[in-house]
């Protein structure tokens, strides 16, 4: 106990020291951060750890129990695989931005209190939106903005319930919330933002391709897997979750199919993946949330795995369209191999990862009599197998021959796929040591024959589905195309709202304009000759009668004119102009 | 340079006989998953479960309808200019 720090110091520490080495010792320094992050995590025992009073209220900077310890596991696991993975990056900003972000995601997972769990859910958006804009490509600077713009929307919603929360419960304590009035709906809004709801989602689609190659190994791990942890820790077995969930296991593979960019794919994969996470939370059973738990240990490592090999195809490339690849298992065999692997694993093949957690998920949503939930959550497997497990190997590695004869992915990237290839395939052959890190004690068994058959049959003939229709040509040839999502709203629809304000804000100005040039100024001009035309009329008829003529007279009105305006009329003549000027008036009022 | 170097090389599947040698293989092995099913205890949380080829039929149905609705629905509807933001 005296010898632990809170998992999150070190990483964050460790990051902002990174600057300080330079080569080889750099990349020792990067690998070390997480060992000894790992050492320290298995010596702190379950409780509650490092509270510290502030203000009157408990912060609390280790809550420790096997919920919050198997996310600190894969979480220093993943740091691991990522950074062994960007050795080669020489760009400091991108170690430090992502060691920050994995350390507040540690952050988040461990903190018992909602002070320190906002403060490090925020460190998250800040710190990850660096990998985004370590691409320093214009696409990226916008996609950070946005992405940046829509978590801060976010917090702001959690900000706002958390405070409502602590006002009405009077703690800070972090634990079960459960949707119960407005603070809870919307710490759960804030929570739904990062976990990319449907409608929500499109900062993830939008940012995640724009990040850099080694950036997206980390984005893929840590946002959307900390708010599946809050969800599991705040809001297990709220029905709404198994709706949210099973829509956000179908929706997204429709578009996958369509999508043009692999990482893209991916992305929308990933959402696809975290369905299956929420749902389990919602249905909110042992079996269920166990299942959401393992599921998101297993997914942080065969996306990442298929990151990785889309990473290492994009670096020896540098393309990323379905439409630019193909054929590149001929010289990059390993990492089409390794590729292959994240996808068997992604589509739960069995004695792949994916097949040991998702299985759960859906064994818990038929035990709780779900039928809508379960054929949803069906069509979603066989659809992840179509869209992740065969479209994205097919048409980086298959496919038609693009031509192209890169050098296979560098040594440091084969072996971060290759640790991470191999553990997908030792959960997936031996569940049992994933298993015991789960919440809740495990009786389960996904080896059946009845299951391994069933779902073998469901990926094959998806995979014949994939293969006729490919063959026939009706699958959907990829195209260089943008495909809208809801990110249109505040992409276009913020460009419309742009120039509706433009519209009339500007409208409002130019009004402002006319109306102080044109009806300011005549009515100066009308203030300013009233006189001169009043003086005139009443004495040119006595100027007149006086027996003035021609120049004499002509001469007599340029003098008044000059006269008023110089404001040195006779005393007689202002006298009676304003005497004639005040009875204008009292008549016209 | 190494890559004019492979440029003759002839790969795995740039032979038409290991192409088709794939797909007879994966032929075969629907085959076997068409007849396992009936050697298999099956012990289903729902009705529909028990039908014979379930799986088959809902793996590749919903794969079918996955891609026309795709294709043919959602492309249509979202599909834009490559450079629609810009």
């Amino acid at each position: 106990m005296i010898s632990t720090v809170p998992p999150a110091v070190i990483f964050i520490v460790g990051g902002l020291l990174v600057p300080f080495f330079k080569g080889k010792w750099k990349s020792a320094f990067l690998l070390l951060i997480p060992v000894v992050g790992f050492l320290n995590l298995i010596h702190i025992p379950e409780g509650t750890h490092w509270a510290v009073d502030f203000m009157g209220y408990n912060l609390v900077f280790g809550e420790v129990d096997r919920l919050s310890l198997v996310f600190g596991y894969i979480f220093h696991l993943i740091t691991f695989i990522a950074l062994l993975y960007a050795l080669h990056v020489t760009d400091d900003l991108q170690h430090v931005g992502g060691l920050i972000y994995a350390g507040s995601s540690l952050g988040v997972v461990f903190s018992g209190d909602l002070f320190s769990f906002f403060v490090f859910w925020e460190t998250l958006t800040f710190s990850s939106v660096l990998l985004i804009w370590t691409r320093r490509t214009k696409a990226s600077t916008a996609a950070g903005y946005r992405y940046a713009l829509v978590h801060v929307v976010g917090g702001l919603f959690l900000l706002a319930g958390i405070v409502f929360y602590v006002i009405e419960k009077g703690t800070i304590e972090f634990g079960y919330i459960g949707l119960d009035g407005l603070a809870s709906y919307l710490i759960f809004i804030g929570f739904g933002i990062n976990c990319a709801w449907p409608i929500l989602h499109p900062w993830l689609t939008d940012a995640y391709p724009e990040a850099t190659i080694t950036g997206a190994i980390f984005l893929s791990a840590f946002t959307t897997k900390t708010a599946v942890y809050a969800l599991a820790r705040a809001f297990p077995g709220t029905e709404a979750l198994i709706w949210i969930g099973a829509l956000m296991t179908g929706f997204p593979i429709f578009y996958a199919v369509i999508e043009n960019d692999l990482r893209r794919v991916l992305a929308y994969s990933l959402i696809n993946q975290v369905g299956f996470m929420v749902c389990g939370i919602g249905i909110g059973t042992a079996l269920a949330i166990n299942g959401a738990v393992a599921h998101a240990f297993n997914d942080i490592l065969f996306k990442a795995l298929l990151f990785m090999s889309m990473g290492a195809v994009m670096y020896r490339t540098g393309k990323i369209n379905g439409t630019a690849l193909g054929g590149l298992y001929r010289t990059m065999p390993l990492t089409c191999i390794f590729c292959m692997v994240g996808a068997a694993s992604i589509s739960a093949f069995p004695l792949f990862s994916g097949f040991v957690s998702k299985s759960m998920v859906m064994d818990a949503a038929g035990k709780g009599h779900m039928p809508i939930i379960w054929f949803v959550l069906l069509f979603a497997s066989a659809g992840v197998f179509h869209h992740a497990g065969i479209k994205i190997p097919f048409f980086a590695f298959f496919g038609h021959d693009s031509g192209m004869r890169p050098k296979e992915a560098p040594l440091h990237m084969l072996l971060a796929m290759g640790i991470t290839a191999f553990l997908c395939i030792f959960i997936g052959s031996f569940p049992g040591p994933l298993y015991s890190l789960l919440p809740y004690p495990v009786d389960y068994e996904p080896y059946t024959m009845a299951h391994v058959v069933g779902q073998t049959q469901i990926l094959f003939f998806s995979a014949l589905a994939f293969t006729l229709l490919l063959l026939s040509g009706i699958y959907p040839a990829e195209m260089r195309c943008v495909n809208l999502d809801a990110d249109w709203f505040y992409r276009k629809g913020g460009r419309l709202l742009y120039g509706l304000l433009d519209n009339v804000f500007n409208g409002i100005n130019k009004a402002g304009e006319v109306f102080a040039r044109g009806v300011a100024g005549a009515l100066g001009r009308l203030s300013r000759n009233v006189p001169e035309i009043i003086v005139l009329i009443v004495m040119v008829p006595l100027w007149t009668a006086g027996g003035a003529k021609g120049e004499k007279l002509q001469g007599k009105i340029v003098r008044a004119r000059a006269a008023l305006e110089t404001g040195t009329a006779p005393v007689g003549i202002s006298a009676a102009v304003a005497t004639i000027f005040l009875v204008f008036l009292f008549v016209l009022i | 340079m190494k890559e004019e170097k492979q440029e003759g090389k002839r790969y795995l599947f740039d032979d038409p006989k290991n192409v088709n040698r794939l797909l007879g293989t994966f032929y075969a092995s629907l085959m076997v998953l068409l007849l396992v099913e009936f050697v298999v205890h099956k012990h289903p949380h729902f009705p529909w479960e028990k039908w014979p080829e379930f799986y088959c039929v809902y793996g590749f149905v919903a794969c079918v309808v996955l891609v026309i609705v795709a294709k043919y629905i959602l492309r249509p509807l979202v599909m834009r200019r490559e450079d629609y933001y810009d």
